[in-house]
């Protein structure tokens, strides 16, 4: 540990020269995501069932999952979703829930910016959480595929609407939900959902934050308002431990 | 068969828009400000934050057999890593608890 690491250092990471856009980087993250692709579409079959008791017609849930394509906020905002349809709050929440694609984009900068303007933001649409995560991981072991993004993401994006597709399809046959324990459903996704946001003992200010306010403006305003104040609240909490 | 809502769709594609920005909006404008670590902090804890504020205040709705079921869910998928095992695991435990108690 103690000897001096310069530019040549083993460990070292390649400079990135170059980045390759071809059929074959398309087709390798296509390959590796699949089982991964797989899992998300259990998320997607759970969107399906909820989406169409919220009241949504399989066009329109199928719709959603291909146009937006972001598991965690179409989840918060079928939540929420009443007739009529309280648009701020929906639109809304969903912008919050996904700030945190900014960083991941940020994340992949020092490699996107090798390729063309086009082949960038074209991949940039099918960013998800699952093949973001691969793909940060093959660029910095040393990948220089640039459509690794693309095709991985092109594998969650097939999953995740016919998933979608297959869900709001067989949602529709289930009768009296509540006696099959359905209206429980959307909680126990949210459960996993935060297993799976957990960041360790660094995440339980801002929870503990975040539920707490979340619990009294459920109680003091209307609507769905209590989303947003524990969710800004939490995050606040999180800059202001903040340290270095 | 194709059945779609003018303000459905409205929505839908606000959604997108906003989802978009936020995909490509980290590759354009984080090139061109620095974000301070704390801010980067900030952002990254709003998801889960989030997600805590949604599932709390509902949680108490369900009593009993929803507490103890959201412990299996929370227990099963920390150990499984499946979704869907979770999923029928907890509806499974508030089905059942809902006749017992």
């Amino acid at each position: 540990m103690s000897q001096k690491r310069n530019d040549h250092a083993p460990d070292a990471p390649e400079p990135i020269e170059s980045m390759s856009f071809s059929s074959a980087g398309l087709r390798a993250g296509f390959v590796r995501c699949t089982p991964i692709a797989l899992g998300v579409a259990g998320y997607g079959f759970v969107f399906g069932v909820l989406a169409d008791r919220a009241g949504l017609s399989a066009a329109e849930a199928t719709l959603m999952s291909a146009t937006v394509l972001a598991g965690a906020a179409q989840l918060v905002a079928i939540e929420i979703w009443t007739e009529p349809i309280p648009i701020l709050a929906v639109v809304g929440t969903t912008l919050v829930v996904n700030l945190r694609y900014l960083l991941m984009g940020a994340a992949l900068r020092p490699w996107f910016r090798h390729l063309s303007p086009i082949q960038a933001y074209a991949s940039a649409f099918f960013t998800a959480d699952e093949n973001w995560a691969l793909t940060i991981g093959e660029l910095r072991s040393g990948g220089r595929q640039g459509a690794f993004l693309l095709g991985s993401g092109l594998a969650i994006w097939t999953f995740w609407v016919l998933a979608t597709l297959l869900g709001v399809t067989v949602g529709g046959s289930i009768e009296r939900p509540a006696r099959f324990g359905l209206d429980f459903v959307l909680t126990a996704v949210f459960l996993v959902l935060v297993t799976e946001l957990w960041e360790g003992r660094s995440s339980l200010p801002a929870w503990t934050v975040a539920a707490v306010v979340a619990v009294l403006t459920a109680r003091l305003l209307p609507g769905y308002w209590y989303v947003l104040c524990g969710g800004l609240s939490g995050s606040l909490l999180q800059a202001a431990w903040y340290d270095g | 068969m194709v059945d779609l809502d003018p303000t459905v769709v409205a929505v839908v594609l606000a959604m997108s828009v906003a989802t978009y920005a936020t995909k490509a909006g980290g590759l354009w404008l984080l090139g061109r400000v620095e974000l301070s670590g704390r801010t980067e902090a900030a952002l990254d804890a709003l998801p889960g934050a989030v997600v805590i504020s949604l599932l709390v205040p509902t949680l108490s709705e369900f009593g009993v057999p929803g507490l103890v079921s959201a412990a299996a869910v929370l227990f099963v998928a920390r150990r499984t890593d499946s979704v869907l095992l979770a999923l029928g695991v907890g509806m499974v435990a508030v089905i059942s608890l809902r006749r017992l108690l």
